[in-house]
């Protein structure tokens, strides 16, 4: 029984109850906040060592043994998952003291997100598929209030796109939990993988998996299942929006990535060319969206989709080489995507508005800024030596590699067109004279605290891309043990027995 | 039962998707109620493996090692019963959520939704 796993479900969820225990003292529930999501670094950070050195964390819950009770399971995956979201909780709990208005703050903001913490956590953690479907609800439920919190009428009416789609994707979900379950009798992930091969029903299996495809689909907001997106992430507050960019899609892609590596590999000729297909068309989709747009969160929430793309590219692929660059890819997209929507934020603070056209001048305001949104919009358009670059020639490389030219074709398009984006940012808000010189009162005492996790997070991208060589190593380990499902099979269906 | 079921679902799924595609606020959310009742369903039909089983509890008999004749698997009961408590609490926060937005942009008609869309 190894209760390390348990840490960053229970860390979270402590902090959410007694977040409620001091519900009117804001001061209280952000001291917690803060330690809460330091503890949880430190979690995620002791299960990442631990699962580097015996490459496999299991807790039965309860004692039961691997198919009969539910199973928690750190691979190398579900680990640097944990890390990178654990950073993006400590960065995001600092950004919020200073820039959530204390009517969010009173509203339950802190426990909220630390549900959603948990929700996130469990998913990456759980090995049992109805497991997986409640750590979902979990995350989607604090999502959903996160989303309208502050009720603003723009918030209701992209709350309800939202919370539609996703619970559309949670019956699609649902459903073909209830039909895999009837093929093969299990719930557990590595189970259900070991006895599909004896289903010997290649039509329906085939279809199951397209279920599964939709579903997480629509949370990984991929072609053509994404317009809840761009509909909702530029309405709630900025820290809410940041935090949403940068883990829910991704959880999405990770259960993507967990069942059409462990479960869904017996017809990858047409599951894995279908998501090859989606991931080009979701690329381009997005950024030639973005391209359209001119608000500062449209652009960033149309830009993560069409990251999306290059995200599940390397599912699609489904080399070691090309998942090892999906996984290097989210880790990177997650930091910068963060950050961007944490400078969008700041922006908002000094200005007032998030309509490129209504602002300019923040060079000569704040060079400082102007510098910090410099690293992670050119590493997300991917110029060296920031980490996107290398995301990029890993997928690039894997997709000549398979003689993958079209979606090749489509991620060096996509890059390009990237970079114009970044620079249409650059250019209306902080090069182009201010056409309106607004300041709000106070921004630059806000600002201080605002740019902390915002340095952090850019110092980070630089060191990403510094230390490329040592993250893509660790990414590639996890991408091997991904395409080596029998050795997870084994650990999960043999733990009871050790 | 053994057609009655599967037919019912169909149903259920046929009217909650065309729910679901009607302009109204109101017929969105029983739409989505509808969808959820369908995949209950369709998991305690279609997971209890061998068709369902009337009368055979899962229950081993004392002063035996294994149970007696067909038994109705209690895994997709277990399933259905956290599906549907889920269900209630989302469903419960979306009845509040609607009428909030309700107030706040003064339609029912989901097309009129269109604040976010303008750039």
């Amino acid at each position: 029984m190894n209760l390390l796993l348990v840490l960053p479900i229970v860390i979270p969820l402590a902090a959410a109850a007694a977040c409620l225990m001091v519900w009117r003292s804001r001061r209280a529930q952000r001291a917690i906040a803060v330690v809460t999501s330091f503890a949880l670094l430190a979690a995620a950070i002791a299960v990442f060592a631990a699962v580097r050195e015996r490459s496999f964390l299991i807790t039965e819950l309860g004692s039961w043994p691997a198919p009969f009770g539910i199973v928690l399971v750190a691979d190398l995956l579900s680990a640097l998952m944990l890390t990178v979201s654990a950073v993006i909780a400590v960065a995001t709990t600092i950004y919020s003291l200073a820039s959530m208005e204390a009517r969010h703050e009173r509203f339950g903001f802190y426990p909220l997100s630390m549900l959603l913490m948990m929700g996130v956590n469990g998913a990456f953690l759980t090995g049992d598929l109805f497991n997986l479907y409640v750590w979902f609800e979990v995350m989607l439920i604090s999502s959903f209030v996160l989303m309208v919190l502050g009720g603003e009428k723009e918030q209701m009416e992209s709350g309800i796109k939202y919370v539609t789609l996703n619970l559309i994707s949670s019956s699609f979900f649902l459903t073909g939990i209830g039909v895999l379950y009837a093929v093969t009798g299990a719930l557990n992930l590595a189970d259900i993988a070991r006895a599909l091969p004896a289903a010997e029903q290649p039509g329906l299996v085939a279809a199951i998996a397209v279920i599964f495809l939709v579903a997480f689909g629509i949370k990984a907001a991929v072609f053509p299942l994404f317009f809840w997106l761009p509909a909702s992430y530029h309405t709630p507050p900025a820290a809410v929006s940041a935090i949403f960019a940068a883990l829910l899609t991704k959880v999405g892609v990770y259960a993507l990535l967990r069942v059409f590596t462990l479960v869904f590999v017996h017809d990858p000729g047409f599951t894995h060319q279908l998501i090859l297909l989606i991931a080009g068309l979701t690329m381009i989709t997005g950024v030639l969206g973005a391209v359209a747009q001119n608000e500062f969160r449209r652009i960033l929430s149309f830009h993560i989709i069409s990251q999306i793309g290059y995200m599940i590219m390397g599912l699609g692929i489904f080399t070691s080489f090309a998942l090892a660059a999906s996984i290097f890819y989210v880790l990177h997209h997650i930091i910068v995507k963060a950050n961007l929507f944490f400078i969008s934020g700041i922006v908002h603070r000094i200005r007032g508005t998030y309509e490129l056209k209504r602002l300019g001048g923040l060079q000569t305001l704040t060079p400082f800024l102007a510098l910090l949104f410099f690293v992670p919009a050119m590493s997300l358009a991917g110029i060296p030596p920031l980490s996107g670059f290398f995301a990029k020639l890993g997928l690039v490389r894997a997709g000549i590699a398979a003689g993958e030219f079209p979606i090749v074709a489509a991620a060096v398009a996509t890059g390009f067109f990237t970079l114009f984006s970044m620079t249409k940012i650059w250019n209306e808000a902080f090069w182009k004279p201010a056409p309106e010189s607004t300041e709000l009162p106070g921004w630059r005492a806000a600002a201080r605290v605002m740019m902390v996790p915002v340095i952090a997070l850019a110092l980070l991208t630089v060191a990403i891309g510094l230390g490329a060589g040592w993250l893509f190593s660790v990414s590639l380990e996890a991408s091997e043990q991904l395409m080596h499902r029998e050795v997870y099979m084994r650990h999960v269906l043999e733990a009871g027995s050790r | 039962m053994r057609m009655l079921l599967p037919i019912v679902i169909g149903i259920l799924y046929a009217a909650g998707l065309y729910m679901l595609l009607r302009r109204s606020m109101v017929k969105l959310i029983i739409g989505l109620g509808l969808l959820g009742h369908a995949s209950n369903l369709l998991i305690f039909v279609a997971a209890s493996g061998r068709g369902l089983v009337r009368g055979g509890p899962p229950i081993i008999p004392a002063g035996s090692d294994r149970v007696a004749g067909p038994m109705a698997d209690p895994v997709p009961q277990a399933l259905v019963l956290t599906a549907i408590v889920i269900g209630f609490a989302v469903q419960a926060f979306v009845l509040a959520l609607f009428h909030r937005t309700h107030r706040a942009v003064g339609t029912d008609d989901l097309d009129a939704f269109t604040t976010t869309e303008e750039s």
